[in-house]
């Protein structure tokens, strides 16, 4: 884990000869003339634009739709890398599970002295209108969307667990529609997993974890901050594949603990509530008094057992980047194992050893903020200047606890389709994790985020980074011709 | 799913696996229970913003096709010479037949035909403009996407993308310019309708979009009738004369409806065949009777869905009930511009009431 070894590809490996994953895909391309690839780019723009697929960017005035740049390469990930990868993520989140049951429950990793209990307590992200209290099935993270990196031929490591509200599990499906589109030929070449089934485990999903007291089939919502956020284009797409309704805070609202939607035939109860609206915007009776999004008193017909929210409450406190750092030990406390996949290592600097180490060598290494995301807020030392080299130093000094460091990593490339060819660019994978009452589910793939720029690593949507597909297949295929 | 056949097969096979071992009266349960679940989700309600979103959605779409047919209208006529009907009057005309002459008045500039044109296609400031209505459209089409389908959405999407890239490449005013932008919301609309027409179930969300887009037809035909009837004809000028066998024609060619009268009628332009064309004839699909056929039939069909006939339903078979039996001859007794006006009233109720009625 040497920031300093030499770049490695996952068509070209490090050595420069094709991996076997990417065999057929480089011998498309070198069969492909230049102005196919530009064609099909111009087409793919113009599907992506027709469909709508746009996030929102704050604060840019212009253009407040924007599409996220598509590149039409897949990336490939073979059978055998995928399913250890698929354990690695299953455990991993089923260890999230039990510690958020446990923490506002009895604590008893506190207790073992495995974790701080300031780290907890003290945290943004610790909802105490939770302590004491369980989760319906006692399922938490309900989606979790996982940030992983490679580095080499050998493995995966865990940038991020994104237990609360991670989005981008819509391009996932739509850039696999688009690719299908427009390259059938690739596809019928490669065998490539399915995950066209993800809105049905989804539901399959919420659905489980219904209240035991719902009555009859459960009614499920989608509740967005509404059309101006963001990821609105996420979630009406994702409530038009499940079937259900997309709802904003003002079509619900709560009497006797109980939930339910305005419809044009009177009030209808309403079950389980997949929210992709942040903790804090939920209930103005319990957490922000002045925002207008979410549902007086859902809290309270949450608390009494009469609706479940997807994801629990207060699961921030385990996906802070403070946290992160101990999840090898969480795994290993809960389920007696070994974690199978690695965290990057990662120097805590409320710990003082740790924080000399990381001042003395910021400038190879990130430093990230414990509550940031979306790449703010944090320093890539061997691009940054001298000048926020020093204001982070300051920072660091102020506040330790407030942050982490990392070895600046070699993150993988990815060819990508330029004007001038093919080009490697750094990617990261999220793929999207189930977990219901009725275990935990990943569908083969997930969102492959690119840094479009050359040589940048940060591959955010909100700072210009685009996306791919993402192929898992079968290792059969791959020694055939 | 790559290979058909090869699907064809697995599934007939499986079906016969179950035959074979006798697990069918299982299967037949499964098959109930799963049609009856299907059924209960057919029947489940729709929120009322939804409702609401989808019922504005239509009307801003019918407007915009109006808008850009009146237009169209009143540039024909502008090009006659005035003794053919050329006046300055048509400019006020359309502006008054698109219920947007108090906010043009607003703007302080004087009324011209560029000036008016620019109001009601790309202006801004009228919050009835084209540009408006699409931008509207679409800004409710995203609060509703679940609702519509792939058709109708990319319809609004692709018109509303198109506006905003010949707004931004618009430079001053030219005819030609103009005439492709009209042909273009025309097609706008006809994509629209087409889609929704042959791609959406059959249930709340279609009848609450047909009943927004037949409400506001109906405004739509009689307001027009009404500026015919009482500013484009000047005083001295005969009824019936050439001035206003022209200014009926272009009134009937802004609904698509000049040779449809010469298939119903066979004769020359009569202002009470017009007229009748326009309220009475039920095969004319802009005709005041005609919407209110559909509107009470989509009213109907959301009573039987919801289980209760209410105010909204009422007011519309009233209304549907008095076209039935009116003849030309009382409305022109009556005067048509009174008529008109308190058509357009009860319209307006009818909007009311489903609000109400619906909880939007």
């Amino acid at each position: 884990m040497d920031h300093r070894v030499t770049q490695f590809d996952e068509m070209r490996g490090a050595d420069g000869v094709i991996r076997a994953p990417y065999q057929k895909l480089s011998q498309w391309l070198a069969g492909t003339p230049p102005e196919l690839l530009a064609s099909r780019r111009e087409q793919a723009e113009l599907l992506f634009r027709r469909i709508g697929i746009t996030f929102a960017v704050y604060g840019a005035q212009e253009a407040t739709e924007r599409l996220i740049p598509f590149d039409i390469l897949p990336r490939i990930i073979a059978r055998s890398e995928w399913s250890a990868l698929e354990k690695g993520l299953a455990q991993r989140v089923t260890a999230l599970n039990l510690f958020l049951k446990d923490i506002y429950g009895k604590g008893d990793i506190l207790r073992a002295g495995k974790v701080p209990s300031e780290l907890i307590y003290g945290n943004p992200g610790y909802c105490p209108e939770m302590a004491g209290r369980r989760a319906p099935h006692d399922v938490y993270v309900h989606i979790a969307g996982v940030d992983i990196v490679r580095t080499d031929d050998h493995g995966f490591y865990v940038l991020e667990d994104n237990a609360r509200t991670p989005s981008g599990v819509s391009y996932m499906l739509e850039n696999r529609e688009v690719m299908m589109r427009l390259f059938p030929d690739l596809f019928a070449m490669h065998r490539v997993a399915p995950i066209e089934d993800y809105p049905d485990e989804l539901l399959a999903t919420l659905r489980s974890v219904a209240p035991p007291k719902a009555p009859g089939e459960p009614t499920i919502t989608l509740m967005t901050p509404g059309q101006y956020n963001s990821a609105y284009y996420e979630h009406s797409f994702l409530a038009d594949k499940l079937g259900v309704e997309l709802v904003e805070g003002r079509d619900l609202f709560v009497k006797d603990d109980v939930v339910y939607m305005r419809t044009t035939e009177g009030p209808r109860r309403v079950d389980v509530i997949y929210r992709r609206i942040d903790d804090d915007f939920l209930d103005p009776l319990t957490f922000r008094p002045d925002s207008a999004l979410g549902v007086a008193g859902l809290i309270g017909a949450y608390h009494a057992g009469n609706v479940t929210l997807a994801n629990a409450v207060g699961t921030g406190v385990a996906d802070d980047k403070a946290m992160y750092t101990y999840m090898p030990d969480i795994i290993r406390f809960y389920l007696g194992e070994e974690p199978l996949l690695q965290n990057v290592p990662t120097w805590r600097c409320r710990e003082p050893e740790a924080l000399s180490h990381v001042l003395d060598h910021l400038e190879e290494l990130v430093v990230k903020e414990v509550n940031g995301s979306g790449g703010y807020g944090m320093l890539v030392g061997p691009h940054a200047s001298r000048a926020q080299v020093e204001e982070f130093r300051a920072k660091l000094k102020a506040r330790p606890d407030n942050f982490i460091a990392q070895p600046t990593l070699a993150l993988s490339t990815c060819p990508i389709s330029v004007a001038q060819g093919v080009a490697p660019r750094h990617v990261d994978l999220r793929p999207f994790v189930l977990s219901g009452a009725n275990g935990v589910r990943v569908v083969p793939g997930g969102l492959t985020r690119v840094a479009m720029t050359e040589k940048s690593l940060v591959v955010n949507s909100s700072q210009g980074g685009g996306t791919k597909d993402t192929w898992v297949i079968d290792d059969a295929i791959l020694g055939q011709a | 799913m790559l290979d058909g056949n090869h699907t064809l097969d697995d599934f007939e096979r499986r079906s016969l696996d179950l035959e074979a071992a006798s697990t069918l009266p299982a299967a037949l349960a499964t098959i109930r229970r799963d049609l009856s679940r299907e059924r209960a989700q057919t029947e489940r309600p729709m929120l009322s913003s939804t409702a609401d979103n989808l019922y504005w959605l239509a009307r801003y779409m019918e407007r915009a096709d109006f808008l850009a047919r009146a237009i169209e209208a009143s540039r024909r006529l502008a090009a006659l010479p005035k003794a053919y009907g050329g006046a300055d009057t048509e400019w006020e005309s359309v502006l008054l037949s698109s219920g947007a002459a108090v906010a043009f008045e607003q703007t302080g500039k004087p009324v011209t035909e560029a000036n008016v044109i620019e109001f009601l296609t790309f202006s801004r400031e009228n919050p009835s403009s084209i540009r408006n209505c699409l931008e509207s459209a679409r800004t409710n089409a995203r609060a509703v996407r679940t609702a519509l389908t792939v058709e109708m959405w990319e319809a609004i999407n692709c018109a509303y993308l198109e506006l905003k890239a010949m707004e931004a490449r618009r430079g001053a005013y030219s005819a030609d310019e103009l005439g492709r932008f009209l042909e273009f919301v025309k097609q706008t609309s006809l994509t629209y309708d087409g889609g929704a027409y042959r791609t959406m179930l059959r249930n709340d969300a279609y009848w609450f979009s047909r009943v927004g887009l037949f409400i506001e037809r109906a405004d739509n035909t009689a307001r027009l009738l009404d500026v015919k009837y009482h500013v484009l004809l000047p005083e001295k000028e005969v009824v019936g004369g050439s001035l206003d066998y022209f200014q009926w024609a272009a009134i009937l060619r802004a609904v698509s409806a000049h040779t449809a009268y010469h298939w119903v009628y066979r004769t020359s332009m009569k202002p009470w065949l017009v007229a009748d064309l326009l309220i009475l004839r039920p095969e004319m699909p802009r005709s005041l009777i005609s919407c209110y056929e559909s509107i009470v039939r989509n009213l109907d069909n959301l009573a039987r869905a919801h289980g209760r006939q209410g105010a909204a339903q009422r007011q519309a078979r009233s209304i549907y009930g008095k076209l039935e039996t009116l003849t030309m001859e009382s409305v022109f007794q009556g005067g048509l511009h009174e008529f008109v006006q308190s058509f357009i009233g009860e319209n307006n109720r009818l909007g009311a009431l489903i609000s109400e009625q619906y909880l939007f």
